[in-house]
């Protein structure tokens, strides 16, 4: 079976971002960007599926500019044994990448699409439900354990009270939340191999899919700043001033 | 302009999130519709139906909507959605799951996790994890938009009597099913909609010492919550997070236990009004957004916090 894992290029998570001071957006000029952190996971999820024999090939796909192509020799140097680029200079919302993608997985007739549970710099969490709506498949979100069964999956699922754990049928797709896995580190002799490895590239005309954006960011601010308080000196003077100045406890 | 809001609930008790729900709605103006999709689940649609400013509840009975799966859930909001300018539900894992897949029907371009209402087309929503507020417009004609619950004050439990409507229509797409649930119980308030949290780090050392934490909850009936440090750690489970990748909180008083201050624990509690830190490191990020810090080492202040409560 054929896995496809929708890979991400994002500012790197270890980066404190700063807002523009025209409101215009965040800096990325000269920031470290990196896969984001929850695609990786969907990669680790993917090459473990290809060595516990489930699965025989896993293809990475990206969308954006020619520099996602880094990312997706990242991804070789983990283990994908192969890339697709979308190119497109164009900031895209998640429902034209979800298109792109239904386009893509029309083309590669994979088993199973694997997503990050959201992207870290804009933090929609939309893009792999709603790829799943357009192909028409089942989806195991937020997943912390993923089972194959014959045709079907088992798939844990990290929700607000505790886990839940469903059943779908494949084809379909899963989004991975932290505790999925622990991605791996690249290996020398994979980083070598990644360089052979090839990037086929679309655009999203080749695909026959419109990506005209159905919003707009108006401004993007910090988010209001908080002051430092006071420091107490004891537990008795921390619960006289919750008691009597915040009026918090009773 | 009507509005069509999911609410969140678990069969027997609609979740408060859903009157932050309404709220939102509420600000959009117009008329509020409530619908309630599960299983056996006419009890919530009376409680519903008590809330003011609801015109209408739906009461959408299936066992295929009993554990609200996506692939069975959506069709049936799609369906419901012609009637409707708005498609509103709480950015939980519930609506997280199913509303993506309603907007990619309706070839919209969903609007996640709003914090405010700025006009019938324009809302915030933080982006990179709280560290940005972007204001975003949307050209689509109907709107379907996720709602974080801790940006909007609940509208008030009672005041209404909504006429409940049934809803036929049922949808199984028999793609997908339930196995089943592992539900942290707890006699505490859901973390969510607590008034009061306390929270440990990885200061905490263990499982076992987030029972000093659980005698203060007790005492001033909070949750407890957890760093991703401490949940890393093993010390307690995933559902304790709170943070960018766990849950978001903002009580009226959080108290932070133990806790460095990471930017991915603030992203989950710095819109609590009032905040605690007690941590033994004075140069710990906390104390920069704390009302009140206090630099001791947890395993005597927090005891000691427990005694001076009891006192009274």
């Amino acid at each position: 079976m054929k896995v496809l894992v929708a890979i991400k290029r994002v500012v790197d998570a270890n980066v404190n971002i700063v807002v523009k001071g025209d409101g215009t957006g965040v800096d990325l000029a000269n920031v470290k960007m990196a896969v984001n952190p929850f695609c990786e996971i969907g990669i680790e999820q993917a090459l473990q599926l290809r060595e516990s024999g489930i699965a025989v090939e896993v293809v990475a796909v990206s969308i954006g500019s020619e520099k996602t192509q880094e990312q997706l020799r990242v991804c070789f140097a983990l283990g994908a044994d192969r890339g697709i680029q979308v190119n497109t200079e164009d900031d895209l919302e998640p429902l034209s990448i979800a298109k792109l993608l239904h386009a893509v997985y029309q083309r590669e007739k994979p088993e199973i699409v694997i997503f990050g549970k959201q992207s870290i710099d804009g933090d929609n969490g939309q893009t792999g439900q709603m790829f799943a709506e357009l192909a028409g498949l089942p989806q195991g979100t937020f997943a912390s354990n993923l089972e194959i069964q014959g045709n079907s999956a088992e798939i844990t699922r990290e929700v607000d009270g505790g886990l839940q754990t469903v059943k779908v049928s494949l084809p379909m797709v899963l989004t991975t939340d932290l505790r999925l896995n622990t991605p791996r580190f690249a290996t020398l002799p994979n980083i070598m191999k990644s360089r052979s490895k090839t990037i086929d590239t679309f655009t999203p005309e080749d695909l026959g899919v419109s990506v005209e954006r159905h919003t707009e960011v108006l401004h993007v601010a910090s988010p209001p700043g908080r002051q430092a308080g006071i420091k107490v000196e004891s537990v008795e003077e921390l619960v006289d001033k919750l008691r009597n100045e915040a009026k918090v406890i009773a | 302009m009507n509005t069509l809001v999911v609410a969140d609930h678990d069969n027997s008790v609609l979740k408060p999130v859903t009157r932050c729900t309404l709220a939102a709605a509420r600000e959009l103006g117009g008329d509020v519709d409530l619908l309630i999709a599960g299983h056996d689940c006419r009890s919530v649609g009376e409680q519903a139906s008590n809330i003011g400013g609801v015109r209408q509840v739906l009461l959408a009975q299936s066992e295929s909507y009993e554990h609200a799966l996506a692939e069975n859930l959506a069709p049936l909001v799609i369906e419901l959605s012609n009637d409707y300018d708005y498609v509103l539900t709480a950015h939980t894992t519930t609506g997280k799951n199913f509303l993506p897949r309603v907007a990619a029907a309706l070839d919209v371009q969903m609007i996640s996790d709003i914090i405010a209402v700025d006009s019938s087309d324009t809302f915030k929503r933080p982006i990179y994890a709280g560290n940005a507020i972007a204001t975003v417009k949307s050209h689509d004609d109907k709107k379907v938009i996720s709602v974080r619950g801790t940006g909007f004050d609940p509208v008030e439990e009672s005041g209404g009597s909504a006429a409940i409507q049934e809803i036929s229509s049922v949808h199984d797409a028999a793609m997908s099913s339930h196995v089943r649930d592992e539900l942290a119980k707890s006699e505490r308030p859901e973390l969510t909609s607590a008034g009061i949290v306390i929270s440990g780090g990885r200061g905490m050392g263990s499982g076992e010492s987030f029972a000093i934490l659980e005698e203060v909850a007790d005492l001033l009936g909070a949750a407890v919550g957890a760093s991703r440090a401490a949940v890393d750690a093993g010390y307690v489970p995933n559902d304790m997070q709170v943070g960018q990748t766990g849950k978001i909180v903002a009580p009226e008083l959080y108290i932070a236990v133990g806790i460095s201050g990471a930017i991915q624990h603030l992203a989950g509690m710095k819109d609590s009004k009032v905040i605690v830190a007690i941590n033994k490191d004075p140069d710990a990020p906390i104390f920069q957004i704390a009302d009140y810090g206090l630099v001791a080492d947890l395993f005597q202040a927090v005891p000691e916090f427990s005694e001076s409560l009891k006192a009274e």
